[in-house]
C-alpha cells in the first residue's frame, strides 16, 4: 500500500532534524492560524495562488526563493559550524551520513531552489513591463511553471522529515548515485525534485522567448530592447538548449535505478563518465543562466543611477551572446583530472579563458557608464560596485583554474569552492539583491529602507570575504571539499575565520529581514507615488507602482533604447489618451495549482515506490490538462470605464489633472468609449 | 463562445495592433518546445553512440535487428506523415469529413508502428535481451522506447483532436492545435529516420 514508506522513515532519533522540523512546523501553524484569523484564505486563493498575472507570479517566485535561501543558508551555517568544531581530531555535531545530506541539500537548494526562482521571479515581474506587454504569451503556462517549482521544492523539504536526501553532493555522480551504492530514497528525492523543477524552467523559458519575440510594444526593435530583457533572452536561449540535457541525464539515471538499465553503472558496460559529460553540458550553461540576468540588472542599475545611457548597449548584447555560445564549449573544465588527455584539456582550458574577454567587455562598459556620470550611492549601486570588485576576483581565480596543470592541484579543493561562491554570490546573488532593491518599489509601491539596505550590503560583502578568502588559502593548504572532520592544525585558524564570515552574512540576511519589516511599517513615508522613483529609463517606470493588473492602459510607442527617457524628454511621458479601448486579459485559473498538486503526489509516490498513487497522480495531471484545454471561459475584456477609474486614481495621486478636456475631443470623453458590444 | 472571442480578437488586431495572433504565438511556442525535445533526443542518441559497443559479452545490433521487419515499421510511420499532410489539406479547405478520415488513417498507421515496436521489444525481452543485460541494450531500449512513448502520446493527442473536431468542428482553436500536432508528428518522423539510420542500418552492418 505504501511502497517502501514506513514510520521508520521519520528520523525520530535525530534531535537536530526533529528540532528543525518542529520549528518549521510551528512557523507553518502560526502562518495558517494568522491567515485564518484575518480571514485571508479567499483573498490568498483568488488573488495570488490562482493568479496568472506575471507580476504576482514573479512575487511568489521570489518568496519561494527567499524561504529556500533561509533553508539553504541554515545548511551553510551548519557546515561552517561543523568544520570549525571538528578540527584537531574532534568530530563535531554532525555524523558523516547527516553531514553529507547537508552539503548536498545546500548545493541543490541554492542553485535550483534559490537562485533559479529568484532570477525567474525578477524576470517575471520586469520583462513584460520593460517590453510594454500586458502579460506573458502563455499566462496559464506561467502559473503552471511556478506550481511545478513549488511541487519540487516541497519534495526537497519533505525529504528532511520523511526519509533522507541524497548524500552524493549536488552533482550526484554515478556510480555513487546508483542503486548499488545509494540504496536509500535520497537520490530519488534528488532526481524527481530536479526533474520536475527542470521541466517548469524549460516551460518558463519557452514562454518568455515567445513573449519577447511576439509581444514587444509597437516600435520596439530587437536591438532596442532594454538590456535586462536582453540578458534574460540569452538566459532563456540557454535554458531551452541546456535543460533538456539535464532532463535526459536524470531520465537515464532514473532508468538505471528503477528498471535496472546500465547507462552509468560500473558493470555491464555502463559508462559513469557519460553522466559527468551530460551533467556539465547542462551545468555549465546553467551558471550563465544564473549570472547573465544579474549582469542585466547591474547594467540597468548603473545606467539609471549614473543618469546616463548604458555605455555600449549593442556590445553588451553581443558580449552576452558570445558568453552564451562559449558557455556551451567549456563543460569539460569541470573534470580536467578525469582522463581526457592533454589536447582535449588544452582546448577546453583555452575556451574557458576566452570567456573572460566578453566578460571584460561588460566590466569596461559599466565603468564607462559611470565615467562622467553622477553616480547616486543607493543600495542597488552598492551591490553593483561590490559585485564589480568581488566578481573580478572570482573571474581571475577562474582563469587560474582554467589552466589544466593548475587544476590538477586545485581540483575539488576548497579553492574551487571559494571560486564558484565568489562568482555565484558575488555575481548572481548580489545581482538579484540589487534587482530586488531596485524593482521593489515597482512591485509594491514603496521603497525599501535605505539604511538597512546598505547595512545588509556591508555585512554581506565583508562576510563574503571573511567566509571565502580563507577557503582559497585552505585550498592551497591542501584541504579538499566535502570533509566531515579534519586533523590539521594549520587549517584550524582559517576554518574559524570562515565560520565568522558565515555569521557576518547571517547578520546581513537579518538586516534584510528587518529591512522588509521596517519598510512595510513605514510604507506611507516610503511610498512611490510617481511610479518612477529612480528617474528610470525604461518602460516599467512609465506606469504606476504597483502597476495596474493590465500594466499599460494604452500600449506605448517606442522610439529609443531608453524608451521612457525618450518620452520624458519629448514631454509625452504622462499623456492621457482621449479614450481607452477594452483590454483583453486572461482569467485566473486553479488548474496550475491542481497540476502542481498531482505532480507532487506523483513525485512522492515514485520516490517511495507507491505505484497506485503514481498512476493517480499521472492521471490527475493529464485530466487537469485536458480540463484546462477545453475550458472555454479563459479570458475577458476589461471595460474602458474600469480602466479610466484606475488611471484617474493614479494621475490624481500624482497631482495631474485627469480631466484636461481642452486636450481631448469632448465627443470622445473616456466614459463614452465604446463598450464591448459596440466593438 | 470561442469563435466569438476569436472574432473579437481578430478585430482588435486589425484595429490597433494591440494583440498578436494567438495561434501564431502558440505555434511558435510549440516549435520551441519541439527544439527542446530535439535536444533531449540528441542526448539519447549521444548516449546510444557512446554505449553501442558495450555489449558486455551479450548480443550486438547485428545479432538482434531484423531489418525487413523494421523497414515495414518505418514505412508505416512515413506513410502516416503523408496522410497527416492530407488531413491538414482537407482541414484548410474546411472539409471536416476529409480531415477526420485522413486522421483515422494516420492513427491506424501510427498504431501499427507502435504495435510492431511493442512486438519487437516483447520478443527481445522474451529471448533474454532485455535492457538490463548490457549498456548497449539499455541505450537501445531507452532511445527507441522514448521515440515510441512520443508516438503514443501523439496518438492519444490525435484521438482527442478527432473528438474535438467531431464535437465543435473546425474552429480556429482546433486548427491551431492540429497544426501543432502536425509539427509534432512530422518531427517524430524525422527522429525516426535518424533512429532507423543510426540504430538499425548501422547496427545491422
Amino acid at each position: 500500500m505504501f511502497g517502501k514508506l514506513t514510520l521508520e522513515a521519520i528520523p525520530f532519533h535525530e534531535p537536530i532534524i526533529m528540532g528543525a522540523l518542529s520549528g518549521a512546523g510551528l512557523l507553518g501553524l502560526a502562518l495558517i492560524a494568522a491567515i485564518t484569523k484575518f480571514g485571508k484564505w479567499g483573498y490568498l486563493w483568488k488573488e495570488w495562488l490562482t493568479s496568472v498575472d506575471h507580476k504576482k507570479i514573479g512575487v511568489m517566485y521570489i518568496i519561494v526563493a527567499l524561504v529556500m535561501l533561509l533553508r539553504g543558508f541554515a545548511d551553510a551555517l551548519m557546515m561552517r559550524t561543523q568544520l570549525a568544531m571538528a578540527t584537531g581530531g574532534a568530530h563535531g555535531i554532525f555524523p558523516p551520513e547527516h553531514y553529507d545530506q547537508i552539503f548536498t541539500a545546500h548545493g541543490v537548494i541554492m542553485i535550483i531552489f534559490m537562485a533559479m526562482p529568484f532570477m525567474t521571479g525578477l524576470m517575471n515581474i520586469v520583462v513584460p513591463l520593460q517590453i510594454g506587454a500586458r502579460d506573458v504569451a502563455f499566462p496559464f503556462l506561467n502559473s503552471l511553471s511556478f506550481w511545478l517549482l513549488v511541487a519540487s521544492a516541497a519534495l526537497v523539504n519533505i525529504s528532511l522529515g520523511v526519509g533522507e536526501f541524497a548524500k552524493t553532493g549536488w552533482v550526484a555522480y554515478p556510480p555513487l548515485s546508483e542503486l548499488a551504492y545509494s540504496p536509500g530514497v535520497g537520490v530519488d528525492y534528488y532526481i524527481w525534485a530536479l526533474q520536475i523543477s527542470g521541466i517548469g524552467t524549460t516551460l518558463t523559458a519557452i514562454n518568455f522567448l515567445v513573449t519577447i519575440l511576439k509581444m514587444r510594444a509597437p516600435g520596439m526593435k530587437l536591438m532596442q530592447m532594454p538590456i535586462f530583457t536582453w540578458t534574460c533572452t540569452w538566459a532563456n536561449v540557454l535554458i531551452v538548449s541546456s535543460f533538456p540535457i539535464l532532463t535526459g541525464a536524470l531520465a537515464m539515471l532514473t532508468l538505471d535505478r528503477y528498471l535496472d538499465f546500465h547507462f552509468f553503472t560500473s558493470e555491464a558496460g555502463g559508462n559513469p563518465m557519460m553522466y559527468l559529460n551530460l551533467f556539465w553540458a547542462w551545468g555549465h550553461p546553467e551558471v550563465y543562466i544564473l549570472v547573465l540576468p544579474a549582469f542585466g540588472i547591474f547594467s540597468e542599475v548603473i545606467s539609471t543611477f549614473s543618469g546616463k545611457r548604458l555605455f555600449g548597449h549593442t556590445s553588451m548584447i553581443i558580449a552576452s551572446g558570445v558568453i552564451s555560445v562559449l558557455g556551451f564549449m567549456v563543460w569539460l573544465h569541470h573534470f580536467f583530472t578525469m582522463g581526457s588527455g592533454a589536447s582535449v584539456n588544452a582546448f577546453f582550458g583555452i575556451a574557458t579563458m576566452v570567456i573572460s574577454v566578453p566578460t571584460g567587455v561588460k566590466l569596461f562598459n559599466w565603468l564607462f557608464t559611470i565615467f562622467r556620470g553622477r553616480l547616486r550611492f543607493t543600495a542597488p549601486v552598492m551591490w553593483t560596485l561590490g559585485f564589480m570588485i568581488t566578481f573580478s576576483i572570482g573571474g581571475m581565480t577562474g582563469v587560474l583554474m582554467a589552466i589544466p596543470g593548475a587544476d590538477f592541484v586545485l581540483h575539488n579543493s576548497l579553492f574551487l569552492i571559494a571560486h564558484f561562491h565568489n562568482t555565484i554570490i558575488g555575481g548572481a546573488v548580489f545581482g538579484y539583491l540589487a534587482g530586488f532593491a531596485f524593482w521593489f518599489p515597482k512591485a509594491f509601491g514603496f521603497k525599501l529602507n535605505e539604511r538597512l539596505g546598505k547595512a545588509a550590503f556591508w555585512f554581506w560583502q565583508s562576510g563574503f570575504f571573511f567566509a571565502f578568502v580563507p577557503l582559497y588559502v585552505l585550498g592551497f593548504l591542501g584541504m579538499t571539499r566535502r570533509l566531515n572532520h579534519t586533523d590539521n592544525p594549520l587549517w584550524t585558524p582559517w576554518l574559524y575565520i570562515a565560520c565568522i564570515g558565515a555569521v557576518l552574512i547571517a547578520i546581513g540576511i537579518g538586516c534584510q529581514l528587518l529591512q522588509l519589516f521596517v519598510s512595510l511599517r513605514d510604507r506611507k513615508q516610503l511610498a512611490d507615488v510617481s511610479g518612477d522613483p529612480w528617474n528610470g529609463h525604461t518602460l516599467e517606470w512609465s506606469i504606476s507602482s504597483p502597476p495596474p493588473f493590465y500594466n499599460f492602459a494604452t500600449l506605448p510607442q517606442v522610439h529609443d533604447i531608453d524608451a521612457f527617457t525618450d518620452m520624458k524628454e519629448k514631454g509625452v511621458a504622462y499623456d492621457i489618451p482621449k479614450q481607452y479601448a477594452p483590454i483583453h486579459m486572461p482569467k485566473n485559473t486553479a488548474a496550475g495549482v491542481y497540476i502542481g498538486g498531482f505532480t507532487l503526489a506523483c513525485g512522492f509516490a515514485l520516490i517511495w515506490h507507491i505505484w497506485w498513487l503514481a498512476i493517480v497522480g499521472l492521471l490527475g495531471i493529464v485530466g487537469s490538462m485536458l480540463a484546462r484545454a477545453y475550458d472555454n471561459d479563459k479570458d475577458y475584456y476589461v471595460q474602458p470605464e474600469e480602466i479610466e477609474a484606475i488611471e484617474r486614481e493614479r494621475f490624481e495621486k500624482m497631482g495631474i489633472d485627469f480631466d484636461r478636456y481642452d486636450e481631448r475631443d469632448s465627443n470622445n470623453r473616456p466614459h463614452k468609449a465604446k463598450t464591448l458590444e459596440q466593438v | 463562445m470561442t469563435s466569438q472571442v476569436n472574432a473579437l480578437h481578430d478585430h482588435d488586431h486589425a484595429h490597433d495592433h494591440e494583440h498578436h495572433d494567438a495561434g501564431a504565438s502558440v505555434e511558435l511556442g510549440f516549435w520551441l518546445y519541439l527544439m527542446t525535445d530535439c535536444i533531449l533526443f540528441a542526448s539519447a542518441f549521444a548516449a546510444y553512440a557512446v554505449l553501442v559497443g558495450n555489449v558486455a559479452g551479450g548480443v550486438a545490433g547485428h545479432d538482434i535487428f531484423e531489418l525487413k521487419f523494421v523497414l515495414v515499421e518505418t514505412f508505416a510511420l512515413l506513410f502516416s506523415s503523408i496522410t497527416y499532410g492530407f488531413a491538414m489539406i482537407s482541414g484548410h479547405k474546411g472539409n471536416k469529413a476529409g480531415l477526420l478520415g485522413w486522421l483515422a488513417v494516420t492513427f491506424l498507421f501510427g498504431a501499427t508502428f507502435i504495435g510492431m515496436e511493442l512486438h519487437e521489444f516483447g520478443a527481445l525481452i522474451a529471448e533474454g535481451h532485455g535492457p538490463d543485460k548490457s549498456a548497449f541494450l539499455s541505450g537501445f531500449f531507452a532511445l527507441v522506447g522514448m521515440h515510441g512513448l512520443h508516438v503514443t502520446a501523439g496518438l492519444i493527442w490525435m484521438a482527442v483532436m478527432m473528438l474535438e473536431v467531431i464535437k465543435t468542428g473546425l474552429t480556429g482553436r482546433a486548427m491551431t492545435r492540429l497544426n501543432c500536432l502536425s509539427m509534432f508528428w512530422h518531427f517524430l518522423d524525422i527522429v525516426w529516420i535518424c533512429v532507423f539510420t543510426v540504430v538499425y542500418l548501422k547496427g545491422a552492418i
